[in-house]
């Protein structure tokens, strides 16, 4: 398979060491978007392969997004700022090529609709993506690839070197 | 009608006909959901008096009021059937998925009748029902078969309830399991055995509307954040498993089968020495905040691998009560109770009732003869290897697991019957149901609450033993407040048990888990929900509706004063050590606390329900078929 990078963009990031699997998220990004608690109709989604390896899946933001590309109506355009997906429900017949072309997974078919729905970090939301509000354990989080560099590199630092310091306590 | 859809869906597993009945809004007022509604759709549904193996015994499920909302904790159901362990109510409660994708397809109950006539695995998608052959799912562990529907079926978000091997070998306390958690208690896995039911499995794709989402989303994000607080502390980073050692301080563990409530080496299987060397990971069930499942994972030895999650009432029953103190052996067996679908209660105690037989005499090595044991073994307290053995054994029905596999209550009259022995002495249950992890001689409170359980001995129906170890009652001694305590514990319970809500949220609402704290967050969580006018005193009414259903199930199938009776030991034979020492629950003590409770719950001297009481309930019915 094809591995797309990830970009500048910001998206929402999942960390499986946090998240239980509650699928709060799904409900909240449900209701924000189409207006009930509703797992089919949510656009972050949470996986659950066995009892512990759980985590929660929603649109990378890919640069050159094969979404986009890969559409035959031209119902996907993405913000060249922002790189959010966009998705013309007027064009889009729900044909599914870009939920194939993604490798995140991260599109699916509104049974209701049954047209494609993407993440759109919630950008009509004054306080920004209810998924990342609501999450009880703070797995979730709106980020970039740099800032979640930037926290890899600062974790790695508090975890290894034995200096006391303000971030941690002396052993 | 918001937070309900209103319809109950009945399905005949013989004919393979379906139809569905409507209920009208007054009757969710009275009955809620979870226990009390699963509890009133088989009084509805079941035929009277029958054998809970016959047809006539019906598989009842009912939904959560807050199922599929984001109200924490809300997402539960109940499932209720005659108890083929106990032969009064079996009713259970569970978490997660399966209840919401039961409220997505539309469903508010789902009632089971008769038997199919081969393995099947029963899907409910949305509201189509179909008949799927389940040979292909004959031998398989819980998670493993719900793993193989959802590969079979081509959707990840199919949710199912399934028995194990156990269910399928009709092991009695063998459990229905949903999502990795147990309907539990009961036997109901021996049922669905009968049934030749393997699976139930449902996808729902509509969305869940309520009255009030705007003030729903409020209040439920304000309790998701308050339950990151202190008040859940315990739950979320030692899990259940850590009241092990509180137990074990206040004298109250039960060790070696029940005859100690202290435990010497207590703290090589606390939840504190989990955290330490077998934690992998927190999960939570659905629409669940807090997160309280700590999964945990045998690293060495023999039973490498075994992973299970680990709460204190199944780890009670495997380590201390066995004298076993390798943690790794504990885990084992609950491992193999949750995937093969059993009780782990009930399976602990039933092993350390034969390992108190073998200490004793009454079994001996040859006893454990079977095909995969040849030589038979030794089944000493301590001995976590034999254990092992002895619950392959149960699950298999192998050898004397066979015997095993049928609970205390029935193992004990067999084995008494067969050699002369005393062995009932130190069967330990209530109603047929094996105690959970509480010594009750020393709770006399509790003690009462166990007795008059309507399912037996539960402490997750009564919650008595709260007020005992926290000192707000002298657990040593009775007096003429007991009845009302374990009444007001037990209705406090069946409040949480029938909405559902998990009861590790009680202190989030305001801080205080009391009535006053609780009661009225839960009535605004109703009425965002259903558009209904809760208030404080409609909400304690659920739990006393609930109980009453309950109650007036058993009388219908036969219930007598006698049957509100605790086990012998806890009578005549007092422990050695610790708080709790030298005491016991005497007849006099429990025939006096069992006429306060009656009184408190507003029943005659005979333990039965006055007409005009269940009338002034609203269960009209009822009265007019057990009211005195």
């Amino acid at each position: 398979m094809a591995t797309t990078s990830t970009s500048k963009y910001a998206y929402i990031e999942c960390d499986p060491n946090l998240c239980v699997g509650c699928q709060l998220c799904e409900y909240m990004c449900s209701y924000t978007k189409n207006g009930e608690y509703n797992s089919y109709r949510s656009r972050i989604r949470t996986v659950r392969v066995d009892e512990v390896l759980i985590t929660a899946i929603a649109c990378r933001t890919c640069e050159n997004a094969p979404c986009v590309i890969v559409c035959p109506r031209d119902a996907l355009t993405q913000d060249p700022l922002t790189g959010i997906i966009d998705i013309n429900a007027t064009k889009c017949d729900g044909c599914a090529w870009c939920i194939e072309a993604c490798d995140f997974g991260a599109i699916s078919i509104n049974p209701a609709t049954t047209l494609a729905e993407i993440c759109d970090l919630c950008k009509d939301e004054p306080d920004g993506p209810q998924c990342v509000k609501w999450c009880p354990k703070e797995a979730l989080k709106k980020t970039t690839p740099d800032q979640s560099a930037q926290r890899t590199r600062r974790k790695l630092v508090v975890g290894t070197l034995d200096i006391p310091s303000k971030a941690t306590e002396p052993k | 009608m918001y937070g309900y859809s209103g319809k109950i869906l009945h399905i005949d597993l013989k004919s393979k006909k379906n139809w569905i009945e409507n209920k009208p809004e007054q009757w969710y007022k009275i009955y809620i959901g979870g226990v009390s509604m699963a509890s009133r759709l088989l009084w509805e549904n079941i035929v009277p008096g029958c054998n809970p193996l016959d047809d006539g015994n019906p598989i009842c499920f009912a939904n959560g009021i807050f199922t599929g909302t984001p109200v924490p904790v809300g997402g539960k159901f109940g499932l209720a059937s005659k108890s083929p362990l106990t032969g009064v109510i079996g009713d259970s409660l569970s978490g997660s998925w399966f209840s919401i994708a039961l409220k997505r397809a539309g469903w508010d109950g789902v009632v089971l009748h008769n038997s199919c006539d081969k393995w099947t695995q029963l899907f409910i998608d949305d509201d189509r029902v179909q008949f799927n052959d389940a040979t292909y799912l004959l031998g398989k562990g819980t998670f493993d078969t719900e793993e193989a529907i959802r590969e079979k079926l081509g959707d990840d978000q199919i949710r199912s309830c399934t028995i194990g091997p156990a269910g399928e070998n009709l092991v009695r306390y063998s459990n229905v399991t949903n999502d990795g958690r147990q309907l539990g208690r009961t036997g109901h896995g021996m049922l669905w055995g009968t049934k030749k039911l393997k699976a139930v499995s449902v996808r729902g794709t509509k969305g869940v509307r309520v009255y009030d989402p705007d003030t729903l989303n409020q209040l439920s994000f304000d309790i998701s954040k308050s339950a990151q607080g202190k008040d859940t502390e315990k739950y979320r980073v030692y899990g259940t498993a850590t009241g092990l050692l509180a137990q074990n301080k206040s004298g109250v563990l039960p060790t070696r089968n029940f005859q100690e409530g202290v435990y010497e080496d207590a703290e090589m299987v606390s939840g504190e020495y989990l955290d330490k060397h077998h934690k992998v990971k927190v999960v939570a069930c659905a629409q669940c905040p807090i997160a309280c499942e700590q999964m945990s994972i045998v690293k060495t030895g023999p039973f490498a691998g075994a992973m299970t999650g680990i709460e204190y009432e199944s780890l009670f029953a495997n380590s201390s009560n066995l004298g076993v103190n390798d943690m790794r052996a504990a885990i084992k067996l609950i491992t193999i109770a949750d995937q093969d679908g059993m009780d782990t209660v009930s399976m602990g105690v039933t092993i350390g009732y034969a390992m108190e037989c073998y200490e004793r005499g009454v079994l001996t090595d040859k006893d454990f003869v079977c095909e995969s044991h040849p030589e038979g073994f030794t089944l000493n307290f301590g001995d976590g290897d034999s254990a092992v053995k002895l619950a392959e054994m149960i699950r298999d029905r192998e050898g004397i697991g066979d015997l095993m596999a049928e609970g205390v209550r029935i193992a004990s009259a067999r084995i008494d019957e067969e050699r002369g022995s005393e062995s009932w002495k130190w069967a330990m249950h209530v109603k047929g149901l094996e105690p959970a992890g509480y010594d009750a001689r020393s709770l006399k409170t509790f003690s009462v609450g166990l007795a008059t359980g309507t399912r037996g001995g539960c402490h997750n129906r009564s919650a008595a033993y709260d007020p005992d170890l926290k000192g707000e009652t002298n657990r040593l001694v009775v007096d003429e407040t007991r009845g009302k305590v374990a009444a007001d514990s037990e209705e406090y319970a069946a409040v949480y048990d029938s909405l559902p809500l998990c009861k590790f949220i009680r202190r989030s609402f305001t801080g205080k888990a009391d009535r006053a704290g609780a009661w009225p967050a839960i009535a605004r969580l109703i009425n965002a929900t259903t558009g209904w006018d809760f208030d404080y005193d409609d909400v304690d009414l659920i739990g006393i509706r609930a109980t009453n259903i309950k109650k007036a199930f058993n009388i219908r199938e036969g219930w007598k004063q006698e049957d509100d009776e605790l086990p012998w030991r806890w009578k005549h034979d007092p422990m050695t050590k610790g708080p709790g020492a030298g005491v016991v629950v005497t007849d006099e003590e429990l025939e006096y606390m069992k006429q306060l409770y009656y009184k408190a719950k507003n029943w005659t001297e005979e333990g039965l329900i006055p007409k005009e009481h269940l009338i002034n309930l609203g269960m009209p019915d009822v009265a007019e078929e057990i009211g005195v």
